[in-house]
């Protein structure tokens, strides 16, 4: 059996671990609560981004030709890979990177693009083609980021370098719960109307004017949509990241928690144990004198 | 009173304006539309400038970038990349940034760094302008 002193070392190393990840679980949980804000001030341009959308390509009635929409025998096919840049936050990014791998089987040679340094360093190791990387996204993700990137994807999905983009990103469904998911970004699949608004408003999509027309106007919606798409990923993972941070370092804590009973448990023991033998080494002693 | 329309201007990251005006005058790609209530429906995209809001008699301006609106049923929609209105401008900053993309253009160069400097001018020109300077 270990010795007190030993025991009573363990604790205080215990104990100082706890106090890291309980501090650590404070701090995500403040981030996660900006992060999950910073999605929910994300998700009108969305909605009213899509909502557009569905609008003008009913409008132009699926006759419109846009690079972005055109559909291809995929040759080459990307992924955008979206994990944290840091770890100690439980399954968060080996979840999202077992989904990938299991997907990037089906493509020969897919590129990749990573977000987030743990995503990059994965299949930096297996010596997977990556064609970009971004890493060190810091806290506060800035719409400015997801332009660069989908700019990037863009650029090479017209060049014809690319003949399908995927994303695959952790979806916030709440704190403890974060789904790998994996979106299908170009080509654009326009987004379907909505058509609970009745015949009224079907009356007034006819008659929309567009400046200076129909085409342009998609031409320009079309990329921003593809922003849209990655930013909202982008939020998701970070405050996903966050929240499961958070429960991975409550659990820390509690086990913590847990090994600091046992071991006060063996500690009072160890003592008990020396104070008895003590105890019958003078009783012992004493009968030896008789 | 006035007749009034409803006016959202929502970025991705937040939604700058939502509330009830008479007159908007937005800086359309060809040119600048101006929206009264009961406009015709339309859509059309927008190109980095100032937009003008008409509210309870006083004027405001709001520096948007790459965005486009959207006017339906008394209600104007703009989807902007950025927009700040005119006392939430930083003028500093879109002074550096202006001398910054200036600079830029006159070492000259080319691509797509030529682009980016060329809009960022752009927005910091209406940024200042939206702020009056």
């Amino acid at each position: 059996m270990a010795s007190a002193r030993d025991i009573r070392r363990r604790i205080k190393s215990v104990k100082s671990t706890q106090q890291i990840t309980k501090a650590m679980k404070m701090v995500a949980a403040a981030k996660m609560r900006r992060a999950q804000e910073a999605v929910t001030a994300a998700r009108p341009y969305a909605t009213k981004l899509t909502d557009v959308l569905g609008r003008v390509s009913a409008a132009a009635g699926g006759s419109v030709s846009h690079p972005l929409l055109e559909v291809r025998e995929p040759q080459k096919t990307a992924y955008i890979i979206i994990t944290a840049d840091r770890g100690l936050c439980g399954g968060f990014n080996a979840n999202v990177i077992r989904r990938a791998a299991k997907e990037l089987q089906q493509y020969e040679n897919p590129a990749l693009i990573t977000i987030g340094r743990k995503g990059r360093d994965f299949f930096k190791r297996r010596g997977a083609e990556i064609a970009a990387e971004f890493i060190n996204l810091g806290e506060n993700i800035t719409f400015g980021k997801a332009k660069e990137i989908a700019r990037f994807v863009i650029d090479k999905y017209t060049a014809g370098e690319y003949d399908q983009v995927y994303l695959i990103f952790s979806e916030f469904v709440n704190t403890l719960t974060q789904r790998p998911t994996t979106v299908k970004l170009l080509p654009i699949e326009a987004p379907a109307e909505e058509k609970k608004e009745g015949a009224e408003d079907k009356k007034a999509q006819v008659s929309y004017m567009y400046e200076p027309n129909a085409e342009s106007v998609l031409g320009e919606l079309l990329p921003k949509y593809v922003e849209v798409s990655i930013f909202r990923a982008l939020l998701e993972a970070k405050a996903g990241e966050h929240g499961a941070r958070m429960t991975a370092m409550d659990s820390a804590t509690n086990n913590a928690k847990e090994m600091i009973h046992k071991l006060t448990l063996s500690l009072n023991r160890a003592r008990q144990a020396a104070i008895t033998k003590e105890i019958s080494e003078i009783v012992g002693g004493a009968a030896a004198l008789e | 009173m006035a007749k009034t329309q409803r006016l959202d201007i929502v970025t991705p990251e937040r939604v700058v304006c939502s509330e009830e005006v008479e007159f908007v005058v937005a800086p359309g790609v060809e040119g600048e539309l101006g929206f009264l209530p009961e406009h015709a429906p339309l859509v059309s995209a927008l190109k980095t400038g100032v937009l003008r809001v008409q509210q309870d008699g006083k004027t405001y301006k709001v520096a948007i970038s790459g965005g486009f609106v959207e006017v339906k049923n008394s209600r104007v929609i703009v989807l902007a990349d950025t927009a700040e209105r005119e006392d939430q401008i930083d003028v500093e900053r879109a002074e550096a940034a202006k001398k910054r993309a200036e600079e830029r253009l006159a070492k000259g160069g080319e691509g797509i760094d030529q682009a980016r400097a060329e809009a960022a001018l752009q927005r910091a020109i209406a940024r200042l302008k939206a702020a009056g300077r």
